[in-house]
């Protein structure tokens, strides 16, 4: 990802969501590209799953730093539904069962 | 063009002739391109029958259209699992009509609300958010085509033939950013 400004935020979300993952079968992930702007891929997350923007910006430098973030799970239904709805908004999202 | 900004319910920019006309003129040729592919869908009359379209189950050999329109599941190159390769092909029969339709949906927000000639821009919030979308997509579109990196220079070397595109691709950078800035409040 890139960013034109420097204003990274750093708050990191204490309780992460990677717990509830172990009983759902399907996952999201969203990796890293070089044009998809930082503040476009947390403002992204924000408004399709509704997460605070201090989780948004978690999974969004999760993308970043690590080259991939889980960004939801559920059943192949939600999450295929979720990765439609990421590549309608530009983010290089797929689907994997839970390992 | 200087930044957006918000006046009550309203998002407002203002670009000049030029800049106009390059905000359009990519904005249609992605569009030009998303509407290729989606004639490129096969027909057959059961589809016509029952309303339920379904296209392509092979990515786009384009790169640009490639990344528009990414598979359902991240497949090895080498050594690909079968079983994925089978379900990403009927995912992607199964959405890309919708995806082509929301894509070029977007640009059209953007090429009925960005004045030819250029002159102010207003947009309702959810026109704002069609233009961030469409403005991501040209972007990918132009970032694909002169293969940017992370750490793409502010200008390349005047030998470079992207050389004179990245000025383009870096505005649309800023447009795009002082947007998200605006829609998200």
């Amino acid at each position: 990802m890139t960013t034109p400004v420097e204003h990274e935020r750093t708050q990191v979300d204490p309780v992460g969501e990677d717990v509830a993952f172990e009983d759902r079968p399907w996952q999201t992930l969203v990796w890293n590209d070089p044009v998809n702007l930082m503040s476009y891929v947390t403002y992204v997350f924000q408004k399709l799953f509704g997460y605070s923007r201090d989780h948004a910006t978690k999974l969004m430098l999760d993308v970043h730093h690590k080259g991939r973030a889980i960004v939801s799970s559920g059943s192949k239904d939600k999450v295929e539904a979720d990765v439609a709805k990421l590549h309608a908004a530009g983010l290089w999202a797929t689907m994997q069962r839970s390992s | 063009m200087n930044k957006w900004s918000r006046r009550g319910g309203a998002v407002l920019g203002r670009f000049d002739r030029q800049e106009a006309a390059v905000v359009r003129g990519l904005v249609s040729q992605v569009q030009d391109m998303l509407r290729a592919r989606a004639e490129e869908a096969p027909q057959d009359e059961l589809a016509q029958l029952t309303g339920i379209r379904t296209g392509p189950s092979t990515p786009p050999d384009d790169p640009i259209l490639s990344r528009l329109l990414p598979d359902f599941h991240r497949l090895d190159p080498d050594a690909p699992d079968p079983a994925e390769v089978d379900s990403a092909a009927a995912l992607r029969s199964l959405h890309e009509p919708e995806l082509l339709d929301l894509k070029t949906g977007v640009a059209g927000v953007v090429l009925a609300t960005c004045p030819p000639d250029g002159g102010q821009v207003r947009l309702s919030q959810e026109q704002a958010e069609a233009w961030l979308a469409a403005l991501n997509d040209v972007r990918l579109a132009l970032g694909t085509a002169l293969d940017v990196q992370e750490d793409m220079p502010d200008e390349l070397p005047p030998d470079d033939p992207r050389a004179p595109h990245l000025g383009v691709y870096h505005w649309l950078t800023w447009v795009q950013e002082t947007l998200v800035e605006v829609v998200m409040g």
